[in-house]
């Protein structure tokens, strides 16, 4: 059983140095990252650290007294282990705080490397059930898992009945609606996937054009979404799109919408999650200092009084800004969603 | 090589399957994938009349395997996966990492295709734990494979999904329901209309995906027969076929003779056409995104 009084982390997105600062600054506790190449799963240009600026972004997460975990979550291809391996080996160098692993081989290789090294499983390893989690705990010691958001609130209850691996929820951010590390629409799409390559509908395979019928975008020439004058445009996520089943045309596997569960946060304490998860590490520095900020209130306005806790207007306000299509959702957590 | 059947991905009502297997039992296949791997809400067989089909099948002389449910949530998912993984006649392919926790340094187990076994570490580990089959994951290339084949622990068979639409996507929702604008809950069962699962086109017309119920699927149909020697040359142990509504036994005929070298893969090929409901792709298998379609070029000259 999960304590209720322990630890309650808000972990945040760090895609850059400068978010990362902006993170531990507006009061994140832990916050993960990534290094430049496709070891992670936001394998995207411009974003993750060198070990420079990883030495760094650990040294200012350490001073402020706050965790700096390293996102290593895609499975590792036959052509590159090594790669993944010196990942380990670089996180456990830099004094990483935990590593966040999908892929059994790679576990193992980092508990018999690193015994010392704390290891968290990552929502990329699809474990959905406690005979799952504790298959990761026993085997390579894992002490916390991302929980795939697919989950009732409910289900996610009585799996930490049955497991004494810490379990970390996404709290806010893009939604995936499918079960991370088993989907390949991305990859059936653009050859690319998160599993493979660390990226979903990567922006190399983008394409908007103006037509007489509207804007369109497209995924490697796949038209994904076509709007109209006075409609928001959205990146052209493939499960995001409007499409035709059976003479229909609408979202027929999801919205663009944000996760928000802002007003579970007394249910989440008093069940004892250890973590909740902000999802952004493609995102902006502005984003993540709004989203941490507010965050950050919350949780300490929960903590104080959790019998009395209400969701703030300008907290809602704050994060409908950075939500895509300016929608948010309580995502599968509020079981009629399904 | 040899050549299996998978798992049914669609649901059916129990007369319908029934007779499908009744027809497999008599059909060129040597392994036979059963159980409902796709939703717990599909309930019209359950496990003891999955069970009852597995033994007609394995008397009629096939290898029978049983399939793990996918995405598994609830206790009651668990106390049907612990039944499966318990049974003692028959080989167990497990598609969750639970139902690896179940099986492993017990049983001997089919490593699934939604395990995710992208490199040879993980494939040891595995073997380690009892697995002595390996299915490989959809999206991997003959590159990849030949990579994996290299370094293969002894004893264990290599199985490569080579025919059908792709299991792409598991998810909470069910898109079978959200077309009905009806709850995952209450979904009335509308699977049932959907024989070989619900096309999904973009809007100008392209057939892109398929909704089955909480699984999206590929609407082409992936299909290896054209890359057939080189399944054969990367030492394939099996070659698995997937169901759907009509002429399967068909399909695995051609198959079977193609890989028997009665029937060159070009020709079985152009004869498969009209039996599939969807044009075909095997991108994937040529590093490539999966819904290209690389014809081979001297089956292009002779087909």
């Amino acid at each position: 059983m999960q304590p209720e009084t322990r630890k309650f982390e808000l972990v945040c997105p760090a895609g850059s140095l400068p978010a990362l600062k902006t993170a531990v600054d507006n009061g994140a506790d832990c916050v993960y990252m990534g290094f430049r190449d496709d070891t992670n799963a936001r394998n995207f240009t411009g974003l993750n650290f060198d070990l420079n600026n990883a030495r760094e972004g650990v040294r200012y997460a350490h001073a402020k007294g706050k965790k700096a975990l390293l996102a290593l979550n895609t499975y590792p291809q036959t052509s590159g282990w090594q790669r993944w391996t010196s990942a380990i080996d670089n996180a456990a160098e830099l004094g990483m705080d935990a590593v966040i692993l999908a892929d059994p081989g790679l576990m193992q290789y980092a508990a018999k490397t690193h015994p010392q090294l704390r290891l968290h499983l990552s929502v990329q390893g699809s474990a959905t059930n406690y005979e799952a989690i504790n298959f990761y705990h026993e085997h390579f010691g894992i002490q916390r898992a991302v929980v795939p958001r697919v989950l009732a609130l409910a289900q996610v209850e009585q799996l930490m009945s049955k497991t004494q691996v810490e379990i970390e929820l996404f709290g806010f951010g893009g939604l995936c609606v499918m079960v991370e590390g088993r989907c390949a629409l991305s990859s059936y799409a653009t050859g690319d996937s998160p599993n493979t390559c660390g990226v979903c509908s990567p922006p190399k395979a983008v394409r908007w054009q103006e037509t007489p019928n509207g804007l369109e975008s497209r995924l490697n020439g796949i038209l994904i979404d076509r709007y109209g004058k006075d409609e928001n445009t959205g990146y052209p996520t493939l499960c995001k799109g409007r499409f035709d089943v059976a003479g229909e045309t609408y979202y027929a596997i999801e919205e663009p919408t944000s996760l928000n569960t802002l007003e579970l946060l007394p249910e989440l304490m008093r069940m004892g999650v250890a973590a909740i998860k902000i999802e952004g590490r493609q995102r902006s520095p502005a984003y993540v200092a709004q989203v941490t900020k507010v965050w950050r209130e919350a949780i300490d306005a929960c903590r104080r009084n959790r019998e009395q806790f209400a969701v703030k207007p300008a907290w809602m306000n704050e994060l409908g800004k950075v939500s895509e299509g300016q929608q948010q959702t309580l995502g599968a957590y509020y079981r009629p969603w399904k | 090589m040899k050549l299996s059947l998978g798992p049914l991905l669609y649901y059916w009502d129990s007369e319908r399957v029934n007779a499908f297997y009744d027809a497999i039992a008599q059909s060129p296949v040597d392994i036979v994938y059963l159980g409902e791997t796709v939703c717990s809400r599909r309930h019209l067989l359950r496990l003891d009349d999955w069970l009852e089909v597995a033994r007609k099948l394995s008397d009629a002389g096939k290898e029978v395997v049983l399939s793990t449910q996918t995405l598994i949530e609830s206790e009651s998912d668990l106390k049907t996966l612990r039944k499966i993984t318990a049974n003692p006649n028959f080989r167990v392919e497990a598609n969750d990492m639970g139902a690896v926790r179940l099986l492993a340094n017990r049983v001997p187990f089919v490593a699934g295709p939604t395990l995710n076994i992208y490199n040879p570490q993980t494939l040891q580990l595995l073997a380690g734990m009892g697995a002595t089959r390996w299915v490989m994951p959809v999206e991997m290339s003959a590159a990849a494979l030949a990579d994996m084949q290299q370094s293969r622990p002894d004893g264990m068979e290599t199985e490569v999904f080579a025919y059908g639409r792709l299991p792409l996507a598991f998810s909470a929702r069910c898109f079978t329901a959200r077309h009905h604008n009806l709850q995952k809950d209450d979904c009335q069962f509308r699977c049932l209309d959907y024989e070989n699962g619900l096309t999904l086109k973009t809007r100008e017309g392209q057939p892109f995906l398929t909704l089955n119920g909480i699984q999206t699927q590929s609407a082409r149909v992936y299909n290896l027969l054209g890359d057939f020697e080189e399944l054969r040359a990367s030492g394939v142990d099996v070659v698995r076929v997937s169901p759907q509504a009509y002429h399967s036994e068909r399909i695995l005929h051609l198959f079977r003779e193609t890989l028997e070298q009665r029937l060159p893969p070009g020709l079985a090929l152009s004869q498969m056409e009209k039996l599939m409901p969807e044009r075909p792709c095997n991108g994937y298998w040529h590093g490539k995104p999966g819904l290209d379609f690389i014809p081979q070029p001297a089956l292009a000259k002779s087909a």
